[in-house]
């Protein structure tokens, strides 16, 4: 298996502002990257590297061994919770499916039964087999995330870019959804890159972390990452960092800590 | 007022049996289409669509030319330059509105201009079913025929970048080709359907059937196949209807399409309940923003 992500000497910009230069990043397989940092810093533009919809500034970027939009079938992607339009005309056993071979050529009228059982074991993978059936516009955003999963698990990907798959999720579906990731790195060896701005519901998974700040960026295991030095120096400003009950909590510089855009919420529903 | 034995007779006549042939071939692509343009939300790009192969139609009657080829050339027109400006969600819809206004005014101009008979200028805005002739026909079926077969092609990419097209961009699906493609296909349909039933009336057509059918399956396939049968049974059934009584084509086309789609409607309401639980439950609040882009 070729290295699933090769990032070497890689710039990205917009007009004059950089996002991020010098950024040389391998993730091995199997590995579970998290990449943290505040909104504008580039996480995202990251993933749109990596999937080819976005060319580097400089530098160069290897996925499954090719330029990046080259591998796209090799590469699961799990985008961010969003509710379904109520009236579409999609179960969750059709959007399972289209993660499958949606990106080939031709009705696929062929090989329906293969199909079927491939769909119906990803959707058994994740626990859904009980609503996968149902139109999606009728389905929990933790539903609904589950089946993302099994979309992006049931081609076999090599790599799996994960958008924020948590945020706007409930604790308990946050936990659901993580530990089917990382179950999935286990068995199958596939590489992780999970972009995130909240890194404790998956600390318990993380190899790596990649924290982007103004420009500027840390790797490292989160310990190394994740501490008051290092982030007081990402920032340019005091940061404290402090360790309580295996969770990292982040105070100081709250205004640039602070995350407008996405929010999970906090409170445990009870199911 | 339905005479059977008038219908009878009438149906053995050739230029009905041409009509019933026409209706047909228009109400497979249109049944085929409309789940997609129903998904992809595109009921009003359709109808601005189908006004501009009007305005093609009239500029075709002005100088003498085939009015299907100028209803072809305006539709196609019109679907690039839906796609080409209005591939922006959020402003898709004044582009449509700009574009569809000014497209019938022309139209109405160019009407104007034709010194002919204004049965010829009525039929291109209300349908003249049974003015299509043979080689009307077979200019019908080669369409429809390259329709389906691009359709084929591209069907799976299509239906994934028009309900997941977040995910269907990473899956390296062309998204705005396809987009721009699809826009072409219902280019082509919607002449079609402005010789049959005309430019007014083809969303009757090619939306009432497969919103219909949404109503009351949730599966592509499923919906696909009802939206066929549907629209079937508007085309050939509102043809069939109008012979005896000689009541324009379009209203029984529309009366059927739309009566199938508060049948399905009814059947949803009954459905969800007797669903234990009552109605859907209501989806949870959307708190997440879309995607930021740098």
């Amino acid at each position: 298996m070729s290295t699933p992500v090769e990032i070497r000497g890689a710039a990205l910009g917009f007009g004059d502002r950089t996002l991020w230069s010098a950024l040389d990043l391998d993730v091995a397989p199997g590995e579970f990257l998290a990449v943290l940092g505040p909104n504008g810093s580039g996480k995202t533009s990251l993933l749109r590297v990596l999937l080819g919809l976005q060319p580097l500034t400089a530098g160069r970027a290897r996925v499954a061994g090719e330029p990046p939009g080259g591998a796209n079938r090799r590469v699961g992607y799990i985008p961010q919770q969003r509710s379904a339009d109520q009236g579409l005309t999609l179960r969750g056993t059709d959007l399972v499916g289209l993660g499958l071979d949606g990106h080939r050529w031709g009705t696929g009228l062929l090989g329906l039964r293969r199909r079927r059982r491939l769909v119906a074991s990803a959707v058994e993978a994740v626990g859904a087999t009980s609503y996968a059936a149902s139109p999606i516009g009728r389905l929990s955003g933790g539903e609904l995330q589950r089946l993302r999963v099994a979309q992006a698990l049931v081609g076999e990907p090599e790599l799996l870019l994960c958008d924020e798959p948590l945020a706007s999720l409930d604790l308990t579906h946050q936990r659901i959804v993580s530990e089917l990731i990382d179950q999935r790195r286990r068995t199958a060896g596939t590489a992780v890159l999970f972009v995130t701005h909240e890194i404790n519901p998956i600390l318990a998974y993380v190899d790596r972390v990649l924290y982007l700040v103004n420009g500027q960026f840390r790797v490292g295991k989160p310990d190394e990452v994740m501490n008051s030095a290092t982030l007081t120096e990402l920032y340019g400003t005091r940061v404290e960092v402090i360790k309580v009950g295996g969770q990292f909590h982040v105070a100081g510089a709250q205004s640039a800590l602070c995350e407008d855009e996405v929010h999970h919420h906090e409170s445990e529903r009870v199911s | 007022m339905f005479d059977l034995e008038l219908t009878a007779r009438l149906l053995g006549l050739d230029f009905v049996q041409t009509a019933l042939l026409a209706a047909a071939v228009l109400g497979l692509v249109a049944g085929l289409l409309g789940p997609l343009i129903v998904m992809r939300r595109m009921s009003f790009a359709v109808h601005g669509t189908a006004e501009l192969a009007f305005t093609g139609a009239a500029a075709a009657l002005l100088l003498g030319i085939g009015v299907s080829y100028g209803a072809l050339a305006g539709a196609v027109v019109a679907a690039l330059l839906l796609g080409l400006l209005g591939s922006r969600e959020h402003d898709r819809d004044s582009v449509i509105g700009v574009i569809l206004s000014f497209g019938l005014g022309v139209g109405v101009l160019l009407l104007w201009l034709y010194p002919g008979r204004s049965v010829n200028k009525f039929g291109i805005l209300v349908g003249q079913i049974v003015a299509v002739d043979f080689a009307d026909l077979a200019a019908l079926i080669v369409s429809a025929v390259v329709v389906l077969a691009v359709l084929a092609v591209i069907y799976r990419p299509l239906l994934f970048a028009s309900v997941d097209p977040g995910v269907a961009v990473a899956r390296g699906v062309p998204v705005n080709v396809l987009s721009l493609v699809f826009a072409v296909l219902v280019g082509i349909a919607s002449a079609l359907g402005v010789q049959i039933v005309g430019a007014l009336l083809v969303v009757a057509l090619m939306v009432t059937p497969a919103a219909a059918a949404a109503r009351v399956t949730a599966s592509p396939a499923r919906a696909t196949v009802l939206a066929v049968v549907f629209a079937e049974v508007a085309a050939v059934g509102g043809i069939v209807l109008s012979l005896a009584p000689g009541v324009p084509v379009s209203f029984f086309v529309t009366a059927i399409a739309f009566t199938i789609y508060l049948v399905c409607r009814a059947v949803a309401a009954l459905r969800s309940r007797a669903r234990p639980g009552g109605p859907a439950e209501p989806a949870e609040p959307v708190v997440s923003a879309p995607a930021a882009r740098p």
